[in-house]
């Protein structure tokens, strides 16, 4: 009996089309656009102006606080302007543009692909390194990877879990990472496991990925502490909570982090961005981004430049199908409906997932027939339609004591519904409000 | 009959004890209360709406007894003759605040401004806005969902199908603000209802530059400073590429209006201008 | 290039609905009702067709003409409550009685608390206990098994097994030799008793559990703690007086308390929403069925059960929350 979460969950189709599909370099697009918000937190300072000359890797943004990030150019060329350009959600956010010339890398990078097992930084240069690359959560929370790495006074981490569990339907760009780059990985959790100063680290990938379980079990062999463990398939398996919980049986209690129970998650391709930077001395400014959908022609794993723009991808795939209804950045669970394919790649996108009219269209919502089904399958153990009531009546007291706050948007809910309620769409706005209202009162 | 008289009598005697016990009750908790707070109570509309700023009628009845300057509290929904009944129950001096009313400050109806996406989530405006800019290239502009319409307490306000914008009965208006506070882009303002409700204002909200504005709403402000210069009483600022007239400042000359290149500028209630120019100013309020 | 849509996440959804789930609880009363044709002939069909087609116009009429919306008739619902009702009636009620229960059941029962959702109480159980406060004779007036193939409203009646015995221990007989006179438990198995349309065979009702659990229609809770608590409490009361109360397999198999507890108790509007509410839901359930059946006045008390029950799911919905994430807290252990 394979280990999952104790709560709740569903199983939606896979539709892992791209899986085995080598990782193919994408060419350098002629202009990137590089937004200097793409994680969570402070958005990212320009140090950069009109006119200047850039290369691959110089830093051209840099952190404004602890929890924000410095970021690095993807390319090489001229600067051709600071400003505002439509973001995924057709909002206006500040970019970095860049009309690409070569492809000339920072001096510093160690471009050889050889692998360098000897960690020969220490613990605290470890952390530095990880935040000075502007390496983000790579599963597409993007949260900074250093904050997580810093343990705070007072608290214990004994385990590291890295997430490759990659639970969302359609995306495979961790399953290929661990394919082709396994060893980099496993150095890169000797590296974090450095710096969290833990003797143990698992690595749980989902059993839809018996190739890639193999494969990462053989690697760990050479490698003091690290174990696989092979997870049900079941969504949101990939969620922090979740995922502590099916790893080593640990529930994180409501609005506390990882570390309350003594562990760490990081992503696997967050894991091998660390092995770069801190091997290679590379800064975080690829990733890559899977390519996939129904009618997709040639769903595909891309390395990608950040500030690339989704149409090249989407072209490099075999251009944008017919009967496309909706691309979404992220898988089909939890990703983001774009609302233009100009849009430039970030940190953050782990797939573009291209799906057909047919199932873009939402049901008509009917009347909600209680039969519980939403509750049974909250990972949190919340009553979605309760929570979607309140929000919709605008009783905020009522859905902090219902514990809106702990909901973690996976969307199960509203997969579930037979009825096609927006559960999730309230439960997102209450989320909001009741979050507004218990940060002016603790102020 | 025995048993008649017996339960009279226990009754009786119970209900005098009970009455007793009960006039002792009410005399030692008695709470005193301004009288006068009922008789302003009285004069208000008992539409409990909120638009004052207070929690109901009674707490603004509340309100102004307990204050001494009363001339910032005010009844939108009562107007004037309200507030100088109430004022009068007092013997408080009261400003005649003048009149407002709600605009609609965004013209993208479907014809101009051209869908670039299609919405297909929860119908709330406060939800689309906080997934993304809207299904058309303005990301200021009404998503045309209706939660103003929803929030109206006075069936002052409708969906037009055609334009898919909200519009708004002026006769029903009694500007208490529920639908400038529902609205999450900030399209709906109060304005000054204006002698014989005659207005002046722009229709616009975009805060993009001219080209993109342009391209993304037929009708949109593009900040092209033209009404500024035209106006002679310098009630036109332009800030974040939008243009704006402070009512207290316009004197209705109308001359901004027929300057505006992108028909961007509304005039109300006014009588038909000698044909000069054919404007099309698009429907709108009434 | 198509214009894109834009919704928030998720933007899969599992394909399940309303309608899948109304049509799966009625293919799962499949089995009962051919049961029920199979014992009780003719009638069992008159009744049935009756009840289900009456429903169905009701809430086709009310929708469309009083509250002026969308008729939705065809979510399957309106059949469902009229299936239920039919298998809560003898087979041998004439239809002029079925239509008022009808009427009831979808008019006072479901439409005026505002349609599919909003209902307290079950509202083919509403129909069912409005008939049989006005209509008592013809309410209990149960066709016998097997012998009526062809009859209709000129059955030949009998008693239920429920009423032999509770009558028969009203007047001083013992159980074991009230036992003697009703059909053997195996027979009660497989249907061979009086009652209602859908309270004949039990073996029918379970193919028709194990089809919605598999479909996952719905979880066992509600099922299992109703049986699970009748037989614990008639078992406790049988031990304690063996020839005064009947023993638990008796309960179980005979009168509604099958077709209760799998089809009209887990009826999703009006039952908990969390797995332990609907394990105290069932409990409450099965000590009221028994104290009913046992020291009441009716020989039955399922349906009066169900509905006293319905009328607590909002308190106990208030109150029993599921079990939420990071209750049990583990903390790390020291290196």
């Amino acid at each position: 009996m394979l280990k999952t979460f104790s709560l709740g969950g569903v199983h939606p189709a896979e539709n892992k089309f791209s899986a085995g599909k080598k990782i193919e370099t994408l060419p350098v697009p002629e202009q990137v656009s590089v937004p200097i918000a793409q994680h969570i937190g402070a958005p990212s300072e320009p140090v950069v102006k009109k006119g200047d000359e850039v290369k691959v890797g110089q830093l051209i943004a840099k952190s404004t606080g602890f929890v924000s990030t410095n970021i690095h150019s993807p390319v090489s060329g001229k600067v051709f302007k600071v400003d505002d350009i439509l973001d995924a959600s057709g909002y206006k956010r500040k970019a970095i543009i860049i009309k690409v010339e070569g492809d000339e890398w920072d001096e510093n990078i160690n471009r050889n692909a050889d692998l360098v097992t000897d960690i020969t930084l220490s613990k605290e240069e470890i952390v530095k390194k990880v935040g000075e690359a502007g390496i983000v959560g790579l599963g597409g929370a993007t949260f900074p990877a250093h904050v997580k790495l810093s343990v705070p006074p007072g608290k214990t981490c004994d385990v590291l879990i890295l997430n490759a569990v990659e639970c969302e339907p359609y995306l495979t760009s961790d399953h290929q990472l661990m394919m082709e780059k396994g060893e980099e990985i496993m150095v890169g959790t000797q590296i974090l496991m450095k710096a969290l100063d833990v003797t143990k680290a698992i690595i749980g990938i989902e059993n839809n990925k018996k190739d890639a379980i193999d494969h990462m079990s053989n690697l760990a062999q050479k490698y003091d502490g690290i174990t696989i463990e092979a997870l049900k398939v079941q969504y949101p398996q990939g969620g922090e909570k979740q995922l502590i919980d099916a790893c080593i049986q640990r529930q994180i209690p409501s609005g506390k982090l990882p570390i309350e129970v003594g562990a760490v998650v990081q992503n696997v391709g967050t894991t091998y961005a660390v092995y770069e930077a801190v091997q290679k001395n590379k800064p975080l400014f690829e990733r890559i981004v899977t390519v996939t959908g129904k009618s997709v022609s040639k769903p595909s794993n891309f390395l990608t430049r950040v500030g690339t723009p989704v149409s090249a991808l989407i072209n490099a795939a075999g251009g944008l199908p017919e009967d496309t209804g909706k691309v979404i950045g992220g898988g089909p669970m939890m990703g983001k409906a774009l609302s233009s394919i100009e849009v430039p790649v970030t940190k953050g996108s782990s797939g573009i997932l291209i799906m057909p009219d047919k199932i873009a269209k939402r049901g008509t919502m009917e009347p909600c027939i209680r039969c519980s089904k939403c509750v049974s399958v909250c990972p949190m153990g919340l009553s979605p339609y309760l929570l979607m009531t309140v929000s919709d009546k605008a009783i905020w007291d009522r859905a902090e004591e219902e514990k809106i706050m702990d909901c973690i948007e996976c969307g199960s809910c509203s997969y579930t519904c037979p009825a096609s309620r927006p559960l999730l769409d309230y439960i997102r706005l209450g989320k909001g409000k009741v979050g507004n209202i218990m940060r002016s009162r603790n102020k | 009959m025995n048993v008649v008289l017996i339960t009279i009598i226990s009754l009786g005697v119970l209900g005098t004890l009970a009455a007793i016990i009960l006039y002792f009750v009410a005399q030692k908790f008695k709470v005193f209360e301004d009288p006068r707070i009922d008789q302003v109570e009285e004069v208000l509309p008992a539409a409990n709406c909120g638009g004052c700023g207070f929690p109901g009628c009674r707490a603004f009845a509340e309100a102004m007894v307990k204050s001494d300057d009363i001339s910032d509290l005010n009844c939108p929904v009562g107007g004037a003759e309200t507030m100088s009944a109430a004022a009068g129950i007092l013997g408080k001096e009261v400003a005649a605040a003048a009149p407002t009313v709600a605009v609609v400050r965004c013209n993208g109806t479907c014809d101009n401004r051209p869908k670039v996406t299609n919405y297909d989530g929860a119908t709330s405006c406060t939800i689309a806005s906080s997934l993304y800019g809207g299904d058309t290239g303005c990301s200021d502009g009404c998503y045309g969902l209706g939660e103003c319409v929803d929030a109206c307490n006075f069936d002052a306000m409708y969906m037009d199908e055609k334009t898919g914008l909200p519009v708004i009965i002026e006769d029903n208006c009694v500007s208490c603000g529920a639908c400038v506070d529902a609205c999450p882009k900030d399209i709906i303002e109060l304005r000054k209802k204006g002698p014989k409700s005659r207005r002046i204002f722009v229709s616009c909200v975009n805060k993009d530059k001219g080209a993109p504005a342009k391209k993304a709403c037929s009708v949109a402000c593009i900040s092209c400073k033209k009404c500024q210069k035209a106006c002679p009483f310098e009630a036109i600022t332009i800030e974040n590429n939008l243009a704006y007239i402070h009512d207290d400042k316009c004197k209705l000359c109308r001359k901004c209006v027929s300057e505006c290149p992108t028909n961007a500028i509304h005039e109300l209630n006014f009588p038909p201008k000698k044909p000069k120019v054919e404007k099309v100013v698009p429907e709108n309020a009434e | 290039m198509n214009t894109l849509t834009v919704s928030p996440s998720p933007h899969v959804h599992s394909g399940d609905s309303v309608k899948k789930n109304m049509y799966g609880v009625i293919i799962a009363l499949l089995p009962a009702l051919a049961a029920s044709v199979y014992y009780f002939g003719l009638g069992a069909l008159i009744v049935t067709m009756a009840a289900v087609i009456s429903c169905v116009f009701f809430e086709w009429a009310i929708q469309k003409y009083l509250l002026k919306t969308n008729p939705t008739v065809l979510d399957g619902s309106a059949a469902l409550t009229g299936l239920l009702l039919a298998f809560n009636m003898p087979t041998n009620l004439p239809i002029w009685i079925i239509i008022i229960g009808s009427l009831v059941a979808i008019g006072i029962g479901k439409m005026s608390f505002g349609g599919l959702g909003n209902n307290i109480f079950n509202p083919a159980l509403v129909g069912r206990v409005f008939l049989l406060i006005s209509f008592p004779v013809q309410m209990t007036l149960w066709p016998k098994p097997s012998e009526n193939m062809t009859n209709y409203l000129d059955a030949t009646t009998g008693a239920t097994p429920l009423s032999v015995m509770k009558e028969g221990l009203a007047n001083g007989e013992s159980v074991s030799s009230l036992m003697a006179k009703i059909p053997s438990l195996s027979e009660l198995f497989f249907g061979n008793l009086g009652g209602s349309a859908g309270e004949v065979a039990a073996v029918a009702l379970l193919i028709g559990l194990v089809y919605m659990l598999i479909r996952k229609i719905i979880t066992w809770h509600i099922p299992v703690s109703i049986i699970a608590t009748v037989a614990v409490f008639s078992g406790i009361l049988n031990l304690a007086s063996p020839e005064q109360f009947a023993g638990p397999l008796f309960h179980i198999l005979t009168g509604g308390l099958m077709l209760g507890a799998i089809f009209m108790a887990t009826d999703y509007v009006s039952s908990p929403m969390a797995n332990k509410g609907m394990i105290i839901f069932g409990i409450g359930i099965g000590v009221i069925t028994v104290v009913i059946r046992v020291f009441g006045a009716y020989p039955e008390g399922v349906s009066f059960a169900i509905l006293i029950m319905n009328g607590f799911v909002p308190l106990i919905d208030k109150y029993v929350k599921p079990k939420r994430f990071g209750e049990v807290v583990k903390t790390a252990g020291k290196k």
